[in-house]
């Protein structure tokens, strides 16, 4: 093999490793899928056999295919709910994004504007969501719009601090060098602090994924059937109540999937954003 | 080794081969530069030097001397504590900080990991608004001078040791500046590339029109790259002495084996072991 002659002319991609190359990735994340999938099967067929081996009442253990077929019985009112909770999770996941990468921006911009208001950011942050729920569905008249903001406040601050983070981990000899270009205040902004904060900026993002799921739910638990609005945590109140037990499983099940669902897609979302460039993301090859 | 004995006599017969600081136009002047840090360092005390057009100087010194806090002062990142660097040529804007048109690079590639090796020496271009397509065609031109050419869509991390910080330096030189600072540039590669962008530093310089202040504590490479070194020493920071070193451009491979450039060499480290001592 001619090395030089490829180091001179660039990269070289050989169609024919590529495919190669292709088929060895497939073959290295099939097991990754296998694995778990086998577990989660196993469990499930265990499940099944004791419920009614040991014939367990369906209103303390309900069978997988007790819930699943509740599941499907139940479809039309579950997935109304579920919609409604999704709704709620998405729209306070993109106002805490909104909301936490400008005032992260605004804190970088200003040392006085974060040492007056980080502190409150973090008492938002360690006040418990059941605490003060309560207080924000008395305040605020509309149920919906208090369930977002419940759900908001779980979901905003490890976005705002991983942001806050990353804009002020640039790289110092970079800085300098911006510096020495005479680049303004929005060119550093926008060519180093915005690109050096994306890998902390997704790794809040998706731990703020799962948060706002959870923030959504524990305030409908809240706003209880009080509320109009009818997500998933109300159905499983409704079903406790009605001592519907499978009902109660199968939401429970809608609301694991959903914050899996959303844990997977921000993964996809980060990796695909920093699979060219950041350590966290490529694959090593020695 | 025939070909050494060519270049000895033309040395000796003291024919200048370039301007040096003394007749050159000065570019840039140190007057008693201090630099105190606020933990109390002392890292630069009465640090005088000047530096001409079209010149290529050398800081030499062991290491924690201050070499970088000097550059990084002419560069304009930290103002010394007193004492004063002027650039006569130089147009000043409103403020009446001088137009410096200089161009740094770092001990560090200091290359943005997000972005390929042609959005880096993009940079500079592009904080300075220039046109996409202008900035297109000369950060490929200064990449394929430092023989980068097939590697504009590579990111850094898929480029080796030596060819990061031959990104570094085609940043440096897009902007076609007047002054080119380089921090020991090349102290972390391996000889045989330390060597060959050593030639290729000096190809450039040649062909281009630059001023270069050129941080080292390697005296070999310095003796064979620059007209003049500046022995600096430590705790605090100063200057021991300044060496002009006569060997005609363009230096080469013959030159670094040639008995002018042992002497050289044995000069400067005698005047670093002073340094060292003092
Ligand atoms: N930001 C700083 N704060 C305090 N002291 C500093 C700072 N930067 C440098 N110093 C001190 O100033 C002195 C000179 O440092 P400098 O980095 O200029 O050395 P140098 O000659 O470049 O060394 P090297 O060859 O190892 O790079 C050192 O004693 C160092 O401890
Ligand atoms: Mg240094």
């Amino acid at each position: 093999m001619n090395d030089a002659a490829i180091a001179v002319a660039g990269p070289v991609v050989k169609p024919a490793r590529a495919a190669a190359r292709r088929d060895a990735a497939i073959a290295q994340a099939l097991p990754r899928i296998l694995a778990p999938v086998a577990i989660g099967v196993i469990t499930l067929l265990l499940w099944e056999i004791t419920v009614h081996v040991r014939g367990i009442e369906p209103y303390i253990l309900p069978s997988p295919l007790l819930i699943a077929q509740t599941l499907i019985a139940n479809w039309g009112s579950l997935q109304v709910s579920l919609w409604v909770t999704l709704q709620t999770t998405a729209l306070a996941l993109i106002v805490a994004v909104v909301l936490g990468v400008s005032l992260a921006i605004l804190f970088t911009q200003s040392k006085w504007v974060e040492l007056s208001f980080f502190p409150y950011a973090v008492i938002l942050q360690v006040t418990p969501i059941v605490a003060i729920a309560p207080l924000i569905i008395i305040w605020v008249n509309d149920t919906r719009i208090a369930l977002l903001i419940c759900a908001w406040i779980v979901a905003f601050f490890p976005i705002l601090s991983n942001t806050t983070l990353g804009l002020n981990s640039a790289d110092h000899n970079l800085l300098n060098l911006f510096q020495l270009y005479g680049a303004s205040r929005f060119q550093m902004l926008r060519f180093l602090r915005l690109p050096a904060a994306m890998p902390y900026f997704l790794g809040g993002l998706r731990i703020s994924g799962g948060l706002a799921l959870i923030g959504a739910v524990v305030a409908e638990f809240v706003a209880g059937t009080g509320g109009q609005a009818s997500g998933l945590a109300y159905r499983i109140l409704e079903s406790g109540y009605q001592l519907q037990i499978p009902k109660m499983f199968a939401a429970l099940f809608l609301i694991s999937l959903s914050g899996v669902c959303i844990f997977l897609v921000l993964t996809l979302v980060s990796h695909l954003v920093l699979r060219r460039w950041h350590e966290s993301a490529i694959r090593r090859e020695n | 080794m025939i070909g050494l004995a060519a270049p000895m006599p033309a040395a000796d017969s003291g024919a200048p081969p370039l301007p040096t600081a003394t007749k050159g136009r000065p570019i840039v002047t140190l007057r008693g530069v201090e630099k105190q840090f606020s933990n109390g360092t002392l890292a630069v005390e009465d640090f005088n030097a000047v530096v001409g057009a079209h010149e290529f100087v050398s800081l030499l010194g062991p290491s924690g001397c201050g070499k970088s806090t000097v550059l990084r002062m002419i560069a304009g990142l930290g103002a010394p504590t007193s004492g004063e660097i002027d650039w006569p040529s130089a147009d000043h804007d409103v403020a009446g900080e001088p137009r410096r048109d200089l161009s740094f690079v770092f001990q560090e590639p200091t290359l943005m990991p997000w972005a390929t090796a042609i959005r880096n020496v993009m940079l500079p271009l592009r904080l300075a608004r220039t046109a996409r397509s202008e900035m297109q065609d000369r950060a490929a031109e200064a990449l394929a001078l430092v023989g980068l050419g097939g590697f504009e869509n590579a990111y850094p991390r898929e480029l080796s040791g030596g060819m990061k910080m031959r990104v570094s330096i085609a940043r440096a030189i897009v902007t076609r500046p007047r002054i080119l600072l380089m921090d020991e540039p090349f102290a972390a590669l391996d000889e045989i590339t330390r060597f060959k962008l050593n030639n290729d530093l000096l190809e450039l310089w040649g062909a281009q029109s630059w001023t270069v202040i050129f941080v080292t504590h390697s005296v070999f490479e310095s003796v064979y790259l620059s007209q003049r070194i500046v022995v600096m020493a430590a705790r605090p920071g100063r200057v021991i002495s300044e060496i002009a070193i006569t060997a005609p451009y363009p230096r080469d491979e013959s030159f670094r084996t040639s008995p002018i450039y042992n002497d050289h060499c044995r000069a400067v480290s005698a005047e670093l072991h002073r340094a060292m001592a003092a």
